[in-house]
């Protein structure tokens, strides 16, 4: 690989993008408001060529996130070794200002499925988990970042409550959290739960980023709405309400707006970045009041 | 109990087997087509992912006759690395499996093309050798020489005018192919993988140099195929191509 890029240690509370390729050129010239980028990690699993050759370009100027869509931590069977220490050279070479990765599996034996798949919450699957994200951290020798999902259906041997699992599994491991808010609002409205409610359980203290993406709009059986987590459309204006009530509790965090299909020119994932970026700059009065 | 592997993975992959027990919406009721959002999810994302791999393919049999032939494709063959931007590998098998392809005898080797197109694009980097380095062997040492090549080359064998069935495909205005075979082989003098036609024994040629052998020993290897083989352009186009990395005699 290319020389080491430098990174800074953490992402910066400011508004973030999920790097597409076709935007290279556009945010080399001028990335405004976007001050951090976010990599899929198994995009960068390559030898060489142009995708390592613009992603350190980006490193220099970028503090990076990677973002692993494949590690499967919530798998029955053991952690893939290989794609472990893929992740480990990704990010031995890169130095992230921070790793993350999703709550939901994806592979089994030699099948990798290419979907992050929804999981039972019980203390079997939280201490399997639990052991997965240890070896993460172990290998990787730094703190993960662990994503809540979207959820579509829900598992009736469940015990625990999400925010739950995921302040469980911060307790045990010690690893940080990546909060998606449109998954909150996606899972709340297909699931018929509150979604302000889920963020006032949330360990809001762990959250070391914050994800918004747009859905799209479908029903199940009986006409009820079923939201799709489809990372193909502008995000949805409740969303950008949750997304206030959330900063509010938790204070400034690092906000990245994700848009993966159907990917709309520079000037309008800009836009969307600059909302993220006006919704962190509100906090800033009520900040200073506080002190 | 819903065992993800024992039940939900097969339903996942087979939309004729019923929702896995156990799964439900927020108030109990069986979760019905709420798995399918899985399901569709998966099959879709694979299916996306074979259009953008193999987009000369696609053309060749029509969008819609390709989404068919992906959809059966994927639910046999689910990607075994979570490396997507190599999936595919049995895709050319699978085409020339499939008997209502038959009489598209070149569609397997144009999908070779196109994930060799996608390893080359994802190689190692490599500096290449100095033309001077190359240039300052004696002629009559040049058989005994071996070379080594960048990591971003690729060859592929076809009886089939392939390069010409491949450009014909995706560049419009590009006459149609004539009747000869074509080997082809992908430089990546920079970032963007080029493929060249070659002649037949180009594709022995260029494997054999890749294992190791000498110039004189590939250009035999070329030659067991093609009487008339000529190694002259092929050297050219490696060197132009960036591919030559490194000389040796003996």
């Amino acid at each position: 690989m290319t020389t080491a890029p430098q990174q800074t240690r953490t992402l910066p509370a400011a508004a973030g993008i999920g790097y597409k390729p076709q935007h290279y050129s556009d945010i080399i010239a001028d990335a405004r408001p976007v001050q951090w980028l976010e990599i899929h990690a198994e995009n960068y699993m390559g030898d060489g060529g142009r995708p390592l050759a613009q992603l350190r370009h980006l490193a220099d100027r970028f503090p990076i996130s990677v973002h692993g869509v494949g590690l499967s931590i919530g798998g029955e069977g053991p952690l893939d070794r290989d794609h472990l220490a893929r992740l480990k050279q990704l990010c031995d070479w890169l130095q992230p200002a921070s790793f993350s990765e999703h709550l939901a599996w994806s592979s089994h034996d030699s099948a990798f499925l290419n979907d992050l798949l929804p999981l039972p919450y019980t203390d079997a699957t939280i201490a399997r988990l639990a052991d997965h994200i240890d070896q993460v951290q172990d290998k990787l020798g730094r703190r993960m970042l662990l994503e809540n999902p979207s959820s579509y259906l829900a598992f009736a041997e469940s015990t625990w409550a999400e925010p739950d699992v995921l302040r469980e599994l911060t307790r045990r491991t010690g690893c940080g959290l990546l909060l998606d808010v449109n998954n909150v609002f996606v899972s709340a409205t297909n699931l018929g739960f509150d979604p302000r409610a889920y963020v006032d359980a949330f360990p809001l203290d762990a959250v070391g980023e914050i994800h918004l993406g747009g859905h799209d709009t479908d029903e199940d059986d009986h006409g009820a709405p079923l939201l799709i987590d489809s990372h193909g459309a502008a995000i949805a204006d409740p969303v950008w309400t949750l997304l206030d009530h959330v900063l509010a509790r938790s204070g400034p965090r690092p906000v990245l707006v994700e848009w993966d299909n159907d990917v709309p020119d520079w000037p309008v994932l800009a836009a969307e970045a600059q909302r993220a970026a006006e919704a962190l700059a509100k906090l800033r009065p009520a900040l200073r009041a506080a002190s | 109990m819903t065992g993800l592997i024992d039940d939900f993975l097969p339903a996942l992959m087979d939309p004729d087997r019923p929702v896995p027990q156990g799964l439900q919406d927020g108030t109990g009721r069986p979760a019905g087509r709420r798995f399918n959002v899985y399901r569709n999810n998966v099959t879709a994302s694979l299916i996306a992912a074979l259009e953008q791999g193999f987009p000369a393919v696609s053309k060749l049999l029509g969008a819609q006759n390709f989404t068919g032939l992906a959809r059966a494709y994927q639910q046999d063959n689910p990607p075994r690395s979570q490396l997507m931007m190599h999936y595919g590998e049995d895709f050319p098998a699978f085409l020339e499996a499939t008997p209502q392809l038959a009489h598209l005898g070149y569609l397997g080797d144009v999908a070779r093309l196109e994930l060799a197109l996608r390893r080359s694009y994802h190689a190692a980097d490599s500096t290449p050798l100095d033309p001077a380095a190359l240039a300052a062997i004696a002629p009559e040492d040049l058989a005994a020489t071996s070379v080594t090549l960048a990591p971003a080359i690729e060859v592929i064998p076809s009886p089939w005018p392939l390069h010409a069935i491949w450009t014909y495909t995706m560049i419009p205005g590009i006459p149609k192919p004539p009747p000869q075979p074509q080997d082809v082989l992908i430089t990546r003098p920079d970032f963007d993988p080029v493929a060249h036609p070659m002649p037949k024994g180009g594709a022995a040629f260029v494997a054999a140099l890749r294992e190791g052998a000498t110039l004189g020993a590939a250009h035999e290897a070329g030659i067991a195929r093609n009487d008339s083989f000529d190694p002259a352009p092929i050297l050219g186009l490696l060197l132009a191509g960036a591919a030559i990395t490194g000389a040796r005699q003996g």
